[in-house]
């Protein structure tokens, strides 16, 4: 199906069919990254910018190289929140930026829903790169995108999220996103970190992870964000990490095809022992990579783009 | 100086009044009152026809943000007074969280000063119940109340010290005025932006417990029934807050409460866009709150419909949602809200609308001469047209402010005079 919104602000929205389309269109992207030369032209003579307001260096990469790959003129503007609070508002930093008459806007930011809030006061295109606890919609692409590779079609099948689903846009993009596709989740922590009503979003909850995993097809391990806690919200990571790190001891019985991912950066040792996350189960690495063609993706389609063969582009 | 209003139909809760009648008004009071046609004895200087129009008495708003002294980037006592009265409020009650905080002698004077200059309706300030707001220890309450201060109230913030608030309550008794409570505990909001439930969940937003009032409410109750002060609840918003105020006005417990239009028509399920005029403390609620106020309402457990009218300047306002500040305006669309809401599309009578906008919020501020009709009373007076059909436009508010949740809202309920103390205020155009 050919692709009509002009931004890519959540997952919430989005129809499965939007959703494949991405995933579809992911799929061709690929193969560039496979190439000698990794670039295509689709998005020659347009500007992006990767406007952050939180620290990020993953997606910030993961972005920047699918920009360059796809030839865009990339600018970054990194803008500490303490700028923010003391300066220039985020409508005019970004009236000020489309000024250049610049197509996409990638955004992250501490608060939920900015990115919502920028797309309708600007032209430009908006991609949501992670907005507070809201969404992450790029990641849950990638995630997804990395589970139908291993698993095929995503009906039926069982994925746990594990962790601060609480402060998590990582965890809210993927129960929109893998619910959609008609995929069984369920949320696994401890209720301090489980937010109220979230089986009104359509997932289970569940407060022991070996009972999870032991059903499940995946376990997506999200890092624990004591730097949003304002309050605390368990004992201690020693204790945390008892009851719901992903160690060898907690996976030896579960069957070989059994994923684990996690959106990164890991806290090694904590959410996740290092043996697990670099042993048979972990597809860490490749959602990294898949991330990229993910993201090539989504830029391509927000731009403009409507074809779905990246040969027929060039190079 | 006398004034006719006939033709008019008559609501006044406090004389049990509703059927066709005359209002006759002579020198700033009311002369009489009564059902039927005006005698051919009276001769007026003056006479209003207001056929197909309900006569009531002067609306009150118990809870007011001037701004002013030190935010007049946001509203002044002008422009709040002029809201005011285009809103119907004959009367209205200022909120003492300005800068300086109306926390001594000197800032009431100068709110009644510059009210009176104003002319338009009258402001009774209320003072802070702890000195600067800052919770820590009794302002001079002898001299705010000497000053005429109706109420006291740290709005904005709760009054958390229970000690202190033990003593207020106490203090309070020598000079029969209610303390009024933002009841809030910061440690269970805990930087929530929006009620906590599956809209703050889906949305990403921090939440605020609704239990973070209930506790509060429930303290400040304990506290009044023991000391045997009087205790008015702001803005109430949860439904155990409404429990819990039901029960304690059935043991005799000197307690009463508030609802603003915007709690008791909008839930968290409006926030879904992130639009910070939808974003005030205590937060829009769930749909079971909202109903349990719509039953407060009802039965008597609610004594008045309050505004918290809090304006602010779009800097403010068109912000990220976590950045905006909180509040909203409302008294230029009170009525329309209410009457739509409660009696149009709900089942209230409408002399229980027009006690929770007169009588009701009169008697917690013990002002016996207002919020009626009755033969002595001020001569505060709205004419209003319940069929008048119409869309709410914030732009053409008189109120400096625009932070409206109602803008664009098809209401019924319109404003067509507002007469305080003998004098029209405001004339529909």
């Amino acid at each position: 199906m050919a692709w009509t919104k002009k931004d890519l602000l959540d997952l919430e929205y989005l129809t499965a069919e939007e959703i494949t389309t991405i995933l579809d269109t992911a799929r061709s992207f690929y193969e560039v990254s496979t190439r000698t030369i990794k670039k295509v032209p689709a998005l020659r003579g347009k500007t992006v910018v990767n406007l952050f307001y939180e620290a990020s260096t993953r997606t910030r990469a993961s972005f920047e190289i699918a920009e360059k790959r796809l030839s865009a003129d990339v600018l970054n503007v990194n803008v500490s929140v303490s700028s923010v609070t003391k300066g220039e508002t985020l409508l005019d930093t970004v009236k000020n930026l489309c000024a250049y008459k610049i197509d996409v806007i990638v955004i992250r930011h501490s608060v939920s829903g900015s990115p919502l809030y920028l797309a309708r006061n600007i032209e430009a295109s908006v991609i949501n790169a992670g907005d507070g606890a809201h969404e992450h919609p790029t990641q849950a692409l990638l995630d997804i995108y990395t589970l139908r590779e291993r698993l095929g079609e995503l009906k039926g099948r069982q994925i746990a999220i594990v962790g601060d689903i609480a402060h998590s846009r990582v965890a809210r993009s993927n129960i929109w996103g893998l619910t959609k596709l008609g995929a069984k989740v369920t949320v696994v922590a401890p209720p301090t970190l489980v937010p109220r009503d979230i089986e009104r979003m359509g997932v289970a909850v569940s407060h022991r992870l070996d009972e999870a995993i032991a059903r499940a097809d995946a376990v997506n391990m999200l890092r624990i964000q004591r730097e949003r806690e304002k309050q605390t919200l368990f004992p201690s990571l020693r204790e945390y990490s008892k009851l719901f790190g992903l160690d060898e001891e907690k996976i030896k019985d579960l069957p070989e095809g059994m994923l684990v991912m996690h959106p990164g950066p890991i806290n090694r040792g904590v959410e996740i022992s290092g043996a697990v996350a670099d042993g048979p189960h972990s597809v860490i690495l490749e959602q990294v990579t898949n991330g990229l063609a993910v993201r090539m993706a989504v830029l391509f389609l927000v731009a403009g783009g409507t074809s779905l063969h990246p040969e027929s582009l060039g190079t | 100086m006398t004034l006719l209003i006939k033709n008019g139909h008559l609501v006044d809760a406090a004389q049990k009044l509703d059927g066709a009648g005359y209002v006759f008004i002579k020198d700033g009071s009311i002369a009489a009152s009564a059902p039927g046609t005006p005698p051919a004895s009276l001769h007026p200087d003056d006479v209003i026809d207001a056929r197909g129009m309900l006569v009531t008495p002067g609306f009150i708003d118990l809870h007011v943000h001037l701004r002013e002294p030190g935010q007049e980037s946001k509203e002044t006592i002008e422009s709040g007074c002029r809201a005011a009265v285009a809103g119907g409020f004959a009367s209205i009650v200022c909120m003492p969280n300005t800068v300086p905080t109306i926390d001594h002698a000197s800032i009431v004077k100068f709110v009644h000063l510059e009210a009176q200059r104003v002319g338009l309706a009258n402001v009774f300030p209320a003072g802070t119940v702890s000195r600067d707001r800052e919770g820590k220890e009794l302002a001079d309450i002898g001299e705010l109340a000497t000053a005429g201060v109706v109420a006291l109230t740290d709005d904005g913030a709760p009054v958390m010290d229970a000690g202190l608030m033990l003593r207020a309550l106490e203090y309070a008794r020598m000079f029969g005025i209610a303390v009024m409570d933002h009841c809030e505990d910061p440690q269970l909001t805990n930087f929530g932006v929006m009620n906590e439930g599956f809209y703050s969940t889906k949305l990403g937003l921090r939440g605020i417990p609704s239990v973070c009032e209930d506790v509060m409410v429930a303290r400040d109750i304990l506290l009044a029934e023991y000391t045997g002060g009087r205790i008015h609840i702001q803005h109430i918003s949860t439904a155990h807050a409404v429990r819990m105020v039901r029960e304690a006005k059935q043991r005799g417990v000197h307690v009463t409460c508030e609802v603003t239009p915007h709690h008791f028509s909008l839930t968290d399920a409006a926030l879904s866009d992130y639009d910070t005029n939808f974003k005030m403390r205590p937060p829009l609620r769930a749909e079971e709150d909202r109903a349990a106020l719509l039953r407060g309402i009802a039965d008597g457990t609610i004594d008045a419909i309050a505004t918290d009218h809090a304006p602010h300047t779009d800097t403010d306002k068109n912000v990220e949602f976590d950045y905006a500040a909180d509040g909203v305006i409302g008294l230029e669309s009170a009525l329309p809200v209410a009457y739509t809401k409660l009696v149009k599309e709900g089942a209230l009578p409408l002399m229980r609308l027009v006690e929770l906008l007169t009588c009701g919020p009169a008697a917690i501020i013990g002002k016996d001469k207002k919020g009626t009709l009755r033969p002595g009373a001020d001569a505060d007076v709205t004419i209003w047209n319940p069929n008048a059909s119409y869309t709410i436009d914030a732009g053409a508010f008189r109120s400096k402010a625009r932070n409206c949740p109602f803008h664009g809202w098809a209401v019924n309920g319109k404003v067509i005079r507002t007469i305080v103390a003998g004098e029209t205020k405001y004339e529909a155009v």
